[in-house]
């Protein structure tokens, strides 16, 4: 079977700098896996290249067995991969609910329709507003979301990101700047959103990150260096003196 | 929850209706028609810049060109039908200009679309330069200066109506342009206007659920092309002429002003503008020389002090009337108002004066009428008094804003709280 997500010797260079130098990654389905690594190590640029918003400079991605290096943005999205950013990337101007919404049409077959009044659209309506309730907005959902909390905002941020029911989801730092108990929720959101789904996250909180992966690799200087279970990964000594040394124990 | 049916919506249309058939009967001056039937084609151009400014977030400075060329396309069209070479009713023609539109906002749409923000309006004013220079090199389609006439009484009556009358024109026009209005509202409604408002907000975002920002700039900007040839047809239709200059970057300019002072964040916004725009265009042209001084300096007022347009103002109004503190307000904004109309005394006496002498003088002297009164520009007194007038209502204005802010305040804060409780 296919690896869900499967990066073979992904270079990124921005002129002359190199951010990633020959990524090989192999992410099975219903995997939650974590990606960590220092500052600067490449993590959001992966991202970044997986879901199509830079393009490579060498190297294959596939999803599911089939290329999606060079393609689109949505073109990805619409083989089933999905991001969330780690700076909040919402429709401010738009309402909880309909923010919601326009994260399900696609999904849902209405694509540009110019023909179909949206409000009439019964599946649309009832898919924003399981989403709404997944995510805990259920008084907010009338709210416009630029003024909504900094929590609410990244919950919405899963929210939009899971609601084209997209089977690999991306989430860049999604508790980054929450307190602990937010993060704890948010952590919990996130485990039961991506059910049965296959899951990639670039996280800095350790506690989420062995709380939450099945598998973890570990990014340094745009490479690989390790790849394996908490387990392995506490135990690892490269991942030690590179990265982890300071921050465990 | 979501209302599948609205009666709140249904009236406001209904009313919207009743109030379009019922004007030219409450208004019967001889220009009174005709500058309904130029605020019902303006209202639907609006409308339709502002499927691309308001909705899609994109700023055109050449929205003209698809209302000349639809006006052009429909103009050729009804003199074939006066010709007899082409069949087609009268009161369809703007599908014809429509169709028109839509096929230009088609191919300069697929040129422009790919850009957003700054980049797309400096093509879309390109195109439109473009275009106006086309105008002058194809004198056979564009008429030259003389432009396109054409007659609109063709072919058979239809149950007596023949379009004569502007009376009839008017009908015409005021069933398109509810039509249109409908049309377009019912866009906002549909999955493509709902992601127009997104790509506005965030086209990244945009693309991570799916949709491609270019596609749904190029298919809202194909949609506003056709809405925007149907007022150019009714155009065609109300004065039986067209020139190139209805297609220039000065006809943009106008209907971004329409648009703005209306206001862009909704949906009726542009309508008013329109119509007031419309009103002033008209109207002040009739008593001054200087009406576009006066038209500058309101869209300046307007944007200085709502840049949000007047559909802004009265959003911003709609808790306070809901908790019945309008009447808190009426002392401060008549005592607002009149000052508003000392100052505006004073600089009209100012500027009248100044028109007077720079163009007229020459041929009718330095005595001139103003409000009623004879004066000679050509003394100081007069200068004077206008001065004096002028800062007097400057003075009044701001000391009478203080008074209207802090009711403001109370009122807001009242009305929070009765709202709250």
């Amino acid at each position: 079977m296919a690896a869900a997500l499967e990066l073979k010797g992904v270079h990124k260079s921005f002129g002359k700098t190199a951010i990633i130098n020959g990524v090989d990654l192999a992410i099975e389905k219903g995997e939650r896996h974590a990606v960590i690594g220092p500052n600067g190590a490449g993590k959001s640029t992966l991202f970044n290249l997986i879901s199509g918003r830079f393009p490579v400079t060498s190297g294959t991605i596939s999803l599911n067995g089939q290329p999606i290096t060079g393609l689109q943005p949505q073109q990805i999205n619409h083989r089933g991969l999905a991001r969330s950013f780690q700076i909040t990337n919402i429709f401010p101007k738009l309402s909880v609910f309909e923010n919601l919404r326009c994260a399900v049409m696609w999904s849902l077959g209405y694509k540009y329709s110019f023909w179909q009044r949206v409000g009439g659209l019964k599946d649309v309506r009832e898919r924003a507003d399981e989403l709404v309730g997944m995510i805990g907005l259920q008084k907010r959902r009338d709210t416009l979301a630029g003024v909504l909390s900094y929590a609410e905002q990244r919950a919405l941020e899963i929210g939009i990101t899971i609601g084209g029911g997209a089977d690999v989801i991306l989430l860049d730092e999604p508790t980054a700047g929450m307190s602990n108990t937010e993060t704890a929720d948010a952590v919990a959101l996130i485990r039961n959103v991506t059910v049965g789904k296959t899951l990639v996250m670039v996280e800095h909180d350790m506690s989420v990150v062995f709380g939450l992966a099945d598998r973890i690799s570990v990014l340094v200087y745009g490479q690989v260096i390790a790849t394996g279970t908490p387990q392995e990964i506490r135990g690892n000594k490269a991942v030690q003196e590179a990265y982890l040394g300071a921050e465990v124990e | 929850m979501s209302v599948m049916f609205s009666w709140r919506r249904l009236l406001v249309w209904a009313a919207t209706a009743a109030v379009m058939i019922v004007a030219p009967l409450v208004f019967t001056q001889g220009f009174a028609v005709s500058m309904l039937s130029q605020m019902g084609i303006a209202i639907i151009f609006a409308l339709s810049y502002n499927m691309l400014l308001g909705q899609t977030g994109m700023l055109s400075f050449g929205h003209a060109v698809y209302f000349g060329l639809g006006a052009f396309f429909s103009a050729h069209a009804l003199n074939a039908i006066g010709a007899g070479t082409f069949g087609w009713p009268v009161s369809l023609l703007p599908l014809i200009g429509g169709v028109a539109g839509l096929v230009f906002g088609v191919i300069f749409g697929y040129v422009t679309t790919k850009h957003s923000g700054t980049p797309f309006a400096m093509i879309s004013l390109g195109i439109a330069e473009m275009v106006a220079a086309c105008s002058l090199m194809f004198p056979s389609f564009f008429g030259g200066e003389g432009g396109i006439s054409t007659d609109r009484v063709v072919g058979e009556a239809v149950m007596g109506i023949t379009f004569g009358p502007s009376l009839q024109v008017y009908y015409l026009i005021a069933a398109w342009c509810f039509v249109c209005m409908i049309a377009m509202f019912a866009l906002t409604q549909t999955p493509l206007g709902r992601m127009a408002n997104a790509v506005r907000d965030n086209p990244e975002r945009a693309r991570f659920v799916g949709y491609n920002p270019t596609r749904v700039r190029f298919l809202m900007l194909s949609l506003a092309g056709f809405f925007a040839g149907i007022a150019g047809a009714l155009e065609v239709i109300n004065f039986e002429l067209i020139t190139a200059e209805r297609l220039g970057t000065v006809a943009s300019g106008n209907v971004l002003l329409m648009a703005f002072i209306g206001g862009i964040g909704h949906f009726y916004g542009p309508i008013i503008g329109a119509v007031l725009v419309t009103f002033l265009q008209s109207a002040l042209s009739n008593y001054t020389q200087a009406w576009l001084l006066y038209f500058g300096l309101f869209f300046l007022v307007m944007i200085l002090f709502a840049p949000g347009g007047i559909a802004s103002l009265i959003t911003l109004h709609k808790p306070v009337v809901q908790t019945r503190m309008l009447g808190r307000l009426a002392l401060p904004y008549v005592a607002a108002a009149a000052s508003a109309a000392v100052l505006m005394l004073g600089l009209v006496a100012l500027v009248e004066m100044l028109y007077h002498i720079e163009t007229k003088a020459e041929q009718v002297g330095t005595v001139m009428s103003l409000f009623g009164r004879q004066l000679d520009a050509a003394t100081a007194q007069p200068w004077i008094v206008a001065a004096i007038i002028l800062i007097a209502g400057g003075g009044l204005l701001a000391f009478v804003g203080r008074f209207v802010r802090s009711a403001w305040n109370d009122v807001t804060v009242a009305a929070n709280q009765a709202k709250g409780a």
